[in-house]
C-alpha cells in the first residue's frame, strides 16, 4: 500500500492549500443542498397530522444534533491522529472543530426545547437525548476552556486531544446511563410517535438537509483549518511568501 | 510495587500531618448534607425522597473540592518531576497518588454517610448499600479526578476548570450511584445498578490510570 497521501496531510503548506480549494466546492454545494432541502421541508411536505406545521423544526433540529456528535468524533479522531502520529495538523483539525462542534450541539438543544414547548408543554424535559446533548455542550466548552488555558500550543494540542479521547469514552457511557437512568422514571411517551416513518414528501427534504449540514460543517471545517496553520505556521518562510504573493 | 507502598504511605504521612487541608472535604460534605433539612423540611418522608441525591451531590463536590491538591503540591516543589523521570511504571505511581487521595477522601465520605443518613431519614437496614454505592463511587471519582487534575495542571486558572472537566466525566458515576443508594433506601432489588456502577468503576480503574499517566508525561516536560 502506498501511504505518502497521508504523510502529505502531514505537510501545513499542502493542507493549507487543499483546504482551499476545497472551501467553494464544499461551500457551493451546502448552499445548494440546505437551499432544496429548507424549500422541500418547509413548503413541500405536507404538515403532520399529529403535530401540524410544528414538526418541521426538525429539519434544523435532527441535522444539528447529527453533526454534533460527528464532530466530535471527527474532533476526538482528528485528535487521536494527532497524539499517535504527532501530526501537527491533526491537531489543527480537532482545535478546529471545537467551536462549530459546540455550536451545533448549542443549537439542536435550542430548537428542541422550541420543539418542546407546543409539543410536552414545557422548554425542558429531563429527556434522555437532551440530558445527552447538555453533557455533550459540557464536554465541548470544557475541552475549549483546556485549550485556551495553556500559551504554549504544542502543550494546548496534547493535553486537549487527551480529554477529547477520554471523552469519546464517555460520550457513549453517557447516552447509556441516562437512558437507563430515565426509564426508571417514566420518560414522555411522545418521543415515540416521532418514531413512525415517514413519506418520502417528509424524508427527502430531512436527508437533504442532513448531507447539506454535513458539507456545510467540512465549508467550515476548510476556512477554520486555514486560519489555524496560518496562525501556527506565521513564522514559516512558505506563509511569508503566501502572504507576500496574495 | 515496593514503589507504590513508597508512595502511598508517603501520601497518606503527608495528609496526616496537614488535618485542615485533609479534614476539610469531610466537613465540607457533614455542612452541605446538614443544610438541606434547615433549607427544605425537616420532614423525614421528604428528606428521605431526596436523600440520595443528597449525599451524591454532597460527595461529588467534597471530592472535586479536594482534587486541587492531588497533584498541584507534588507539582510546586518538583516531587512530580522526579516522579515522571524516575525508571518506576508511571500508572502505578498513579495509582498510589489515587490510593492515597480515595483513603483520605473517598473512604470518610462513605463511612461519614450512614450518620449524615441517619438525619435525613435513611433506614438503618440501606446503611450498607449507600456506603456500597459511595465506596465504588468515590473510587471512580477520584481516579478521573486524577486525570482531569494532570490535565489542568499547568494551566491558568486551573482550579475551576478542573471542576468544569470532572463534571462531564463523572455524570455515569452519579446517575449508577444515585440510582443505587435510592433503590437501596426504597427496600428495592439494587443489585443491577450496582452492577452497573461496579462495571464504571473497573473500566475507570483499567483506563483512567493509564490516561493519567501519559497526560503527566506532557504536562511535566
Amino acid at each position: 500500500m502506498d501511504f505518502t497521501w497521508f504523510h502529505r496531510l502531514g505537510s501545513p503548506p499542502y493542507i493549507y492549500r487543499l483546504s482551499e480549494r476545497l472551501a467553494p466546492w464544499f461551500g457551493w454545494s451546502a448552499a445548494v443542498l440546505i437551499a432544496s432541502g429548507l424549500y422541500g421541508g418547509l413548503l413541500l411536505a405536507p404538515p403532520d397530522y399529529q403535530q401540524g406545521e410544528g414538526f418541521r423544526i426538525i429539519y434544523v433540529h435532527a441535522p444539528s444534533a447529527w453533526l454534533s456528535l460527528m464532530v466530535y468524533s471527527c474532533m476526538a479522531t482528528a485528535a487521536a491522529v494527532g497524539l499517535i502520529w504527532r501530526m501537527k495538523v491533526a491537531h489543527a483539525v480537532a482545535a478546529s472543530c471545537a467551536g462549530v462542534g459546540a455550536a451545533f450541539t448549542a443549537v439542536s438543544l435550542i430548537t428542541g426545547m422550541l420543539w418542546g414547548k407546543p409539543m410536552w408543554g414545557t422548554y425542558w424535559v429531563w429527556d434522555p437525548r437532551l440530558t445527552a446533548q447538555l453533557i455533550l455542550l459540557f464536554l465541548f466548552f470544557g475541552y475549549m476552556a483546556l485549550r485556551a488555558s495553556y500559551d504554549d500550543t504544542s502543550r494546548a494540542d496534547r493535553l486537549s486531544a487527551w480529554l477529547a479521547v477520554i471523552g469519546m469514552v464517555n460520550v457513549p457511557i453517557v447516552r447509556f446511563s441516562v437512558e437507563w437512568w430515565n426509564s426508571l422514571h417514566q420518560s414522555p411517551s411522545v418521543m415515540k410517535l416521532a418514531r413512525a416513518s415517514m413519506p418520502a414528501s417528509m424524508l427527502v427534504p430531512l436527508l437533504l438537509m442532513l448531507a447539506g449540514f454535513t458539507v456545510f460543517f467540512l465549508a467550515f471545517l476548510s476556512v477554520r483549518l486555514r486560519a489555524e496553520v496560518l496562525r501556527r505556521e506565521k513564522h514559516s518562510a512558505w506563509v511569508r511568501e503566501t502572504v507576500a504573493n496574495a | 510495587m515496593r514503589h507504590f507502598r513508597l508512595l502511598l504511605t508517603r501520601d497518606l504521612r503527608l495528609a496526616v500531618r496537614r488535618p485542615g487541608q485533609t479534614l476539610l472535604p469531610i466537613g465540607f460534605f457533614a455542612m452541605v448534607t446538614a443544610l438541606f433539612p434547615l433549607a427544605l423540611s425537616p420532614r423525614l418522608e421528604e428528606l428521605r425522597a431526596i436523600a440520595p441525591g443528597v449525599l451524591w451531590v454532597g460527595a461529588l463536590l467534597a471530592a472535586l473540592l479536594s482534587l486541587d491538591h492531588l497533584l498541584r503540591d507534588d507539582a510546586a516543589d518538583g516531587t512530580l518531576e522526579q516522579l515522571v523521570a524516575g525508571s518506576e511504571s508511571l500508572v502505578s505511581l498513579v495509582l498510589a497518588k489515587v490510593a492515597a487521595h480515595w483513603l483520605m477522601t473517598g473512604l470518610p465520605l462513605a463511612l461519614l454517610a450512614p450518620l449524615l443518613g441517619a438525619g435525613l431519614g435513611v433506614p438503618v437496614a440501606a446503611m450498607p448499600g449507600v456506603i456500597m454505592a459511595l465506596v465504588l463511587g468515590t473510587v471512580c471519582l477520584s481516579l478521573l479526578g486524577a486525570a482531569a487534575a494532570a490535565l489542568t495542571l499547568g494551566a491558568r486558572r486551573g482550579g475551576i476548570l478542573l471542576t468544569l472537566l470532572t463534571l462531564p466525566l463523572a455524570v455515569p458515576v452519579v446517575i449508577f450511584g444515585a440510582r443505587a443508594t435510592k433503590l437501596t433506601i426504597e427496600g428495592g432489588s439494587a443489585a443491577g445498578a450496582f452492577y452497573l456502577l461496579a462495571a464504571v468503576a473497573v473500566l475507570t480503574l483499567t483506563l483512567a490510570p493509564l490516561a493519567t499517566a501519559a497526560v503527566l508525561r506532557i504536562a511535566v516536560e
